[in-house]
């Protein structure tokens, strides 16, 4: 028998601590926490990360991610990121954002902190709906879906509930940021596109404004099996919020 | 010797921040205090600082909220509706025991109000926010004082670990008067809490969070057990010919320089008054007011509102003494002589 040395190939990333989570059963957000995860222990990192957590589900993160972390009110987070990096811009600082935080009631902290450049990496999980509260219309919901508030579906029309708003495009329409990607955490082939992107939005931090969108589920308000909405979220979430990079400076940026 | 400038109250209050150590200000323009982050907006690149133009009073409290969190001397600067959006994040600097200095420089209210000098924000500056919790407050009523007190206002984040508003008005920020910038003695406090990359420990979480409602509660008592050590060192209170008095003058800020110059016209005439004048507005001086309660014949309160800081004199006295009320409100801001009249109204 040849000399063979037993070798680990797959571990729990430094970067997350062993706290198990809160998130419902198939719930993508450990997975977006994953990502982030092996992102800072791969850049070797984690020690000089600051990240913040929003409101929502994800507003236990602090817990979960194995680095410093500061928890922001509602919405907040780029302006909590932006006071970070201002004071101490050799640290490296990420928000980890839902829909209703980023895209309602931080929807101008969110476009500023990116019109500015600021030199942070923004997360952000989007599966349509408000699920800490108990599921109600996001600005993501998409046109006919049913949450606690859009109870016969979101209606644009006579009810005047507006359309999901796709955040990536909004943000790749300013000048400033340098990396704008939506990916989906739906398939181990998406979850590792994902994972790329995310690296990628990190190792560029220091040089401008990196946003990585991510689409997920809510099973738990949506009301369905996890299998199940992985694939409603396929055919309904994808084609409203098509996947893609619609930003990247950085090979300008290579020194 | 410490060279003496003429300068502006707003620049003064900025060059005294500068001068303690903070190098970041986020603000937004509102009058009327738009000199702080102008004369910021320049002066923070001399000394490797930064300025950030927020996009709201909101995102610039926050703003604040996260470079505290790193361990960064802060200060944000704003007028009465300004400060209400910065209420936001000033309530989660106070739950997280973040150390920050808000400048406000009061306009009249209540909505858009005005843009005149104006003391209607007592309320708001000494019953802030939503939760349990306190700011220390200073009030300045000339701009060597300003200065002194926002090099004070630092120190005192800093060692409660808590913000600390400075309270003036119109006046206070556009007056113009000699400052000198005296040394001050750097001190070291902990930072051993920040956030700042855990490398070589366990990492650190600053949070406003307990869903615990134990925790919760216990985390109330501990911010409660700073403020009574808040109410037992850090009370300051000027008191002017107090001696004699036979009425007293209860005023803070602004109001009680108009009130001293009411004081010496009527002191001329014989009538023995004097003056109480809180430069904490939090913690209040009550034993002062409480003490001079059974000396005095009236005190009478006069301030820049409908009357916010007569209550705390109120509760001091609890009617051991008959407490009068003269107010300007709205940008008007009372004369010596209006004062004087009153004054003289109380005592015929």
């Amino acid at each position: 028998m040849s000399e063979q040395e037993a070798k680990i190939v797959f571990d729990y990333p430094k970067s997350l601590t062993r706290m198990p989570t809160h998130y419902c059963p198939g719930c993508l957000h450990g997975v977006g926490h994953r990502l982030v995860a092996e992102a800072l222990d791969e850049l070797d990192i984690r020690e000089k990360t600051v990240g913040v957590c929003p409101v929502g589900c994800s507003v236990l993160a602090y817990k979960y991610f194995n680095c410093d972390m500061i928890e922001a009110s509602h919405g907040r987070a780029p302006a909590v990121a932006t006071g970070v990096k201002r004071a101490r811009p050799d640290l490296y600082s990420f928000t980890y954002q839902g829909d209703g935080d980023l895209a309602s009631i931080g929807m101008a902290e969110i476009i500023h902190a990116a019109n500015r450049g600021e030199r942070f990496t923004v997360i952000f999980y989007n599966n349509a709906i408000y699920g800490m509260t108990g599921g109600q219309m996001a600005p993501t919901t998409l046109v006919g879906m049913k949450t606690t508030t859009s109870p016969t579906g979101r209606d644009p029309g006579l009810r005047g509930a507006g359309y999901p708003i796709k955040v990536s495009e909004l943000i790749a329409g300013l000048e400033a940021p340098i990396f704008v990607a939506r990916y989906s955490l739906l398939t181990a082939k998406d979850i590792i596109k994902a994972k790329r992107g995310v690296k990628k939005a990190f190792q560029y931090q220091q040089k401008g404004f990196t946003f990585v969108e991510l689409v997920g589920t809510c099973p738990t308000n949506w009301g369905m099996a996890a299998v199940e909405s992985n694939e409603w979220a396929r055919q309904n979430m994808i084609p409203a919020f098509p996947l893609g990079v619609f930003r990247d400076k950085t090979p300008e940026l290579e020194d | 010797m410490a060279e003496k400038l003429l300068m502006k109250g707003a620049e003064a209050i900025s060059e005294a921040a500068v001068r303690v150590g903070c190098k970041l200000f986020f603000g937004y323009p509102i009058t009327p205090q738009n000199e702080i982050p102008e004369y910021m907006s320049k002066r923070l690149y001399e000394v490797g600082g930064h300025f950030v133009q927020a996009e709201s009073e909101v995102a610039a409290s926050n703003m604040i909220y996260g470079a505290a969190a790193v361990g960064a001397r802060v200060m944000t600067s704003s007028s009465s509706p300004g400060i209400s959006l910065k209420m936001e994040g000033l309530s989660y600097c106070a739950g997280a025991e973040l150390p920050v200095v808000i400048v406000n420089i009061m306009r009249g209210g209540p909505g858009l109000g005005g843009i005149q000098p104006s003391q209607s924000d007592y309320f708001q500056a000494t019953r802030p926010g939503h939760g349990d919790f306190r700011f220390l407050v200073l009030a300045p009523s000339s701009i060597q004082e300003a200065a002194d007190l926002v090099a004070l206002a630092f120190d005192l984040a800093d060692e409660y670990r808590n913000p600390v508003m400075i309270l003036g008005d119109g006046l206070i920020g556009q007056m113009m008067e000699p400052v000198v910038f005296k040394d001050h003695e750097p001190k070291e406090y902990d930072r051993s809490w920040c956030c700042t990359g855990c490398e070589g420990r366990d990492k650190n979480i600053v949070n406003s969070l307990y869903l615990e409602p134990a925790l919760l509660e216990e985390h109330n008592h501990h911010l409660f057990r700073k403020y009574a050590a808040a109410e037992r060192k850090e009370i300051r209170v000027e008191e002017y010919l107090m001696d004699d008095a036979e009425v007293c003058i209860a005023a803070y800020g602004t109001t009680a320089r108009i009130c001293k110059t009411a004081i010496a016209v009527l002191r001329a005439e014989g009538i023995k008054v004097g003056l109480v004048r809180p430069i904490t507005l939090w913690p209040f001086p009550y034993a002062t007011f409480r003490a001079y309660a059974p000396k005095v014949k009236v005190i009478l309160n006069v301030e820049m509102s409908m009357g916010q800081m007569i209550e705390d004199v109120k509760m001091a006295v609890a009617e051991k003494v008959p407490v009068e009320f003269y107010g300007r409100v709205g940008g008007m801001v009372p004369t010596p002589g209006e004062v004087a009249d009153k004054v003289r109204e109380l005592v015929g």
